[in-house]
């Protein structure tokens, strides 16, 4: 069916994204995968709102769009932080959490 | 208001009068948050929100005419089947005042406030002519009372608190006026209970304040407990009756209804209205409970002029016009000669004139004068005359409000804040011109002369009072008129009159003289009737200043034209036709009349019967499927000749009252001079009215004494053995149960579960720790793998 390409498509852009979190050491990177993953889930609404022929699948991704939009501005806000502070941003320096 | 549109006319201000109480509540919170803060301490918000009220209340007074007239005109169409079922409106025959009147649906609306057991409490508005009469007339008084206060309470150390009071005040009688339900009317009633306990207590440092708030808060309290009893027993009486009409046993149009529907029991309704009258009793300060009312002089002056005029006091009467059919038809008013409230009303009347007469403080003079006012209004009420009654309490409060302003007036700018008219005034007239012209001219309106308000109405009680066959009380009102007249003139004559006495000659002003050049500076220039000279003007009794001459004006100008709102002697109705409720029967259907909010028992129109004094509603029941929200009186026809013996007493009372003030007081020579000191029963007769018939030596002495001290004692008796007995042997088991429990619950179960929960939680921690590597990577690691293992969960459950 038409809308199961969409589907695929946000399938692999998912795994993409969960790759990057996982494997990438650079946070700007992460934050770029976080990015995949989020447009992953829109290309989803999307898909499910063509296969419903609903609009709600619309309004969630717009809403998606937005947050992802705040997420990324706290996220590099960090980044810039953690820069400035250490001179670097690779993440699997940062273990001050450890417990 | 889909249905009531169609045949009457309603309007913004009628439908939302609820407004009028809540803006003064609001105004109340404010003053009492921010009031200090704000530049005239407060007061600018009390006037404002009284503004704003007495500005919706007018505007529902002309809607509420309009819809009055809209009825009348309505009603010649009505039986042509104006819209299939011309709804509230009924023509009736003409009545003997020549005009016809049609039934006027009062506006209605009710929100739930709580529920409990089934029960729906409401909270809403019940707008009729006696409603919209009352809301005019106490946000009017209370926006003068507090433009007068603004002066006269100045520089008073609590000034922010008097008016968060005031305003208060008013709210709480706007609350029980505009009341829908029985439940609603307690609420105003306290409200105004506790805020005049705080307004006559204002200067509670005084023990002799303090007291006389305690006095008239427990006096009405005793009162209050009838207001208790009687809604419940009405409560339990009409409720069923109520509730298959899809109302219940609180509306007041629902009480009123099955009262009139002839399937009230009359032993309820009797001593339903024997308990609601001893709540009027208590509140409306009437015989044997009016002992409250001459003590509460003791608050400032403004207070006792709202509480004398408007509100509080008028409160009683206001209760039994509200529910009236339950009196009309639990002491069967006209069929019989006397009842409960003529007796009480009659005793008043006469009682209360009597003791005005050896008062020597004109603010007393003025309370007792209240009370045998407000006994002549319980006295038309009792007698079937409601109208005469109501319109009395319109009137009254005009020309009283303006009396106890001018004795405030005369105080603050003319005594020096003395009170007493023997020693401390005289001859006040010329250097008081306003205060003594609204004097004099209020004095003639409760005098009942011709032609002042007071005479329109007060005539009509007594003349009523013979037509309905209380002939009895027909010559306690005469009399009472004449007494009226006669204290009336002597307190004129002491305060205005004769040669100045104390601080009225001008004598110890100098010590004053500084702060009334702060109080009074400011205004001078404003003061129309002012002083030409600066330094004049302190030097003994003045003008007081606009803001106090203002409002005494203003009601003394009421005092003479609001009777001829109602005045048969010229010929207008105005006042019958705009508050009187119609006494037809009018159909009602199921309660919550289509598209209409509440619980308005809807009306739709009935054939009107034709019928003299002996049918129609409360004479005999409503057809099948019909209801009565008012008994249908009938008025006596004014004539001057059945006017003219009081108009004579009255005049007699003037003179006699005259000549025996002026050879009582006077400078001459008298035989009358100092009768009490040298005959025996005149000198007994004045101690027993000085001391007010003894009754406050019944209440405090013996009612108090056998009542109170036996009970304390008892109950220290009480409290030493038994009570603290039984704490003391409490105690001591709960001692001894304690220790058994710390030795062995605490100790050994309760703390070894806390060690245990603590030593498992550590352990888990310790077990744990390896996953808080502190990498970003591994969390989104571990989350995205519990994500995974969550959807292959899923998978498999659907699948």
């Amino acid at each position: 069916m038409y809308a199961v390409n969409f589907l695929i498509l946000g399938a692999l852009l998912f795994s993409l994204g969960v790759f990057g979190v996982i494997a990438r050491r650079n946070a700007v990177m992460v934050l770029m995968s976080i990015e995949l993953i989020l447009n992953a889930v829109n290309v989803n609404l999307i898909a499910f709102a063509l296969m419903n022929d609903s609009a709600e699948g619309h309004v969630f991704a717009l809403y998606v769009i937005a947050v992802a939009a705040a997420e990324v501005g706290v996220g590099l806000a960090m980044v810039l932080m953690i820069y400035r502070n250490r001179r670097s941003i690779a993440l699997d320096e940062l273990s001050a959490l450890k417990g | 208001m889909s249905m009531l549109a169609a045949t009457l006319s309603s309007g913004w201000f009628l439908e939302n009068a609820w407004l009028i109480p809540l803006i003064p509540a609001i105004g109340f919170v404010l003053i009492i948050l921010f009031g200090k803060r704000m530049p005239q301490g407060g007061s600018e918000v009390g006037l404002v929100s009284m503004a704003a009220s007495l500005a919706i209340a007018i505007g529902a007074t002309v809607q509420w005419i309009q819809r009055v007239n809209s009825a009348s005109a309505e009603g010649e169409h009505a039986l042509g089947g104006f819209f299939g079922f011309a709804r509230a409106i009924v023509p009736t025959a003409t009545e003997e005042g020549g005009h016809s009147a049609a039934f006027v649906e009062p506006v209605v609306r009710t929100w739930t406030w709580w529920q409990s057991g089934g029960l729906e409490f409401g909270v809403g508005q019940h707008i009729d002519g006696l409603a919209i009469m009352l809301l005019l007339l106490v946000t009017f008084i209370s926006l003068l009372v507090q433009i007068y206060s603004t002066e006269y309470v100045s520089g008073d150390r609590r000034f922010t608190h008097f008016f968060a009071a005031l305003t208060l005040f008013s709210a709480g009688m706007l609350v029980m006026v505009l009341a829908e339900n029985m439940i609603q009317l307690i609420l105003g009633w306290e409200i105004m209970g506790l805020c005049s306990f705080m307004l006559i207590g204002h200067w509670w440092e005084e023990t002799a304040n303090s007291k006389a708030a305690l006095k008239a808060f427990f006096t009405v309290r005793v009162g209050d407990v009838g207001l208790l009893v009687g809604t419940a027993v009405i409560f339990f009486g009409a409720n069923d009756w109520a509730v298959e009409r899809g109302s219940n046993g609180f509306s007041i149009r629902a009480i009123s209804a099955w009262a009139l529907s002839g399937e009230a029991s009359n032993s309820v309704l009797f001593w339903g209205g024997v308990a609601l009258f001893i709540a009027a009793i208590g509140k409306s300060g009437q015989f044997p409970l009016h002992t409250w009312l001459p003590d509460a002089m003791a608050g400032p002056t403004p207070v006792s002029s709202l509480l004398h005029s408007s509100t509080m006091v008028v409160a009683g009467v206001f209760l039994v016009a509200r529910v009236y059919p339950v009196f009309f038809v639990g002491f069967d008013i006209l069929d019989t000669a006397v009842n409960l409230i003529t007796i009480i009303g009659g005793i008043t009347i006469i009682a209360a004139a009597a003791l005005a007469f050896v008062q020597d403080d004109i603010k007393k003079v003025l309370a007792y004068s209240t009370v045998s006012q407000l006994g002549y209004m319980m006295l038309g009420l009792g007698v079937g005359a409601w109208l005469p009654a109501v319109f009395h309490i319109f009137t009254h409060a005009f020309f009283k409000c303006a009396l106890f302003l001018a004795a405030g007036s005369v105080s603050h700018s003319g005594s020096h804040h003395s009170f007493d008219m023997k020693k401390d005034m005289g001859g006040l007239a010329r250097k008081m011109p306003v205060t003594a012209t609204t004097w004099m001219i209020s004095t003639a309106a409760l005098c009942g002369i011709p032609f002042f308000s007071g005479f329109f109405s007060k005539d009509e009680i007594i003349d009523n009072a013979s037509h309905n066959g209380y002939q009895f009380f027909y010559w306690v009102g005469l009399i009472g008129a004449a007494m009226t007249a006669a204290y009336m003139t002597r307190a004129t004559y002491l305060t205005f009159f004769g040669k100045a006495r104390g601080a009225a000659a001008g004598e110890h002003h100098d010590d004053h003289a500084d702060d009334h050049a702060d109080d009074h500076g400011a205004d001078h220039g404003h003061d129309a009737h002012g002083h030409d000279d600066h330094h004049d003007a302190h030097a003994g009794p003045h003008e007081s200043p606009w803001r106090i001459t203002a409002p005494l004006v203003i009601l003394a100008t009421l005092a003479i034209f609001s009777g001829y709102l109602n005045a048969p002697a010229v010929g207008t109705h105005y006042f019958t036709d705009w508050v009187e409720p119609v006494g037809v029967a009018v159909e009602a259907d199921a309660l919550h009349s289509a598209g209409d909010e509440g619980h308005a028992l809807g009306l739709a129109a009935v054939t009107a019967e034709e019928g003299g004094y002996s049918e129609g509603c409360g004479f005999s029941d409503p057809a099948e499927g019909t209801v009565c929200y008012a008994p249908k009186l009938s008025h006596a026809v004014f004539s001057w000749s059945k006017a003219a013996p009081s108009i004579l007493l009255v005049a007699f009372g003037i003179s006699i009252s005259a000549w025996l003030s002026m050879g009582v007081f006077g400078d001459r020579r008298n035989p009358l001079k100092g009768l009490t000191s040298r005959s025996g029963i005149a000198r007994r007769g004045h101690a027993f009215l000085v001391n007010k018939y003894y009754l406050d030596h019944l209440y405090e002495g013996v009612i108090v004494r056998a009542v109170a001290y036996p009970m304390a004692k008892a109950a220290y008796w009480i409290n030493q053995n038994i009570l603290d007995g039984i704490v003391n042997g409490v105690g001591r088991s709960g001692r001894s149960t304690g220790e058994w429990v710390y030795r062995n619950l605490d100790q050994r179960v309760v703390d070894g579960a806390v060690n245990a929960s603590g030593f498992i939680a550590s352990e888990t921690g310790h077990a744990l720790q390896p996953v808080q590597s502190g990498k970003v990577n591994q969390y989104g690691a571990l989350l995205f793998g519990a994500a995974t293992v969550g959807a292959i969960v899923l998978i498999l459950v659907n699948i």
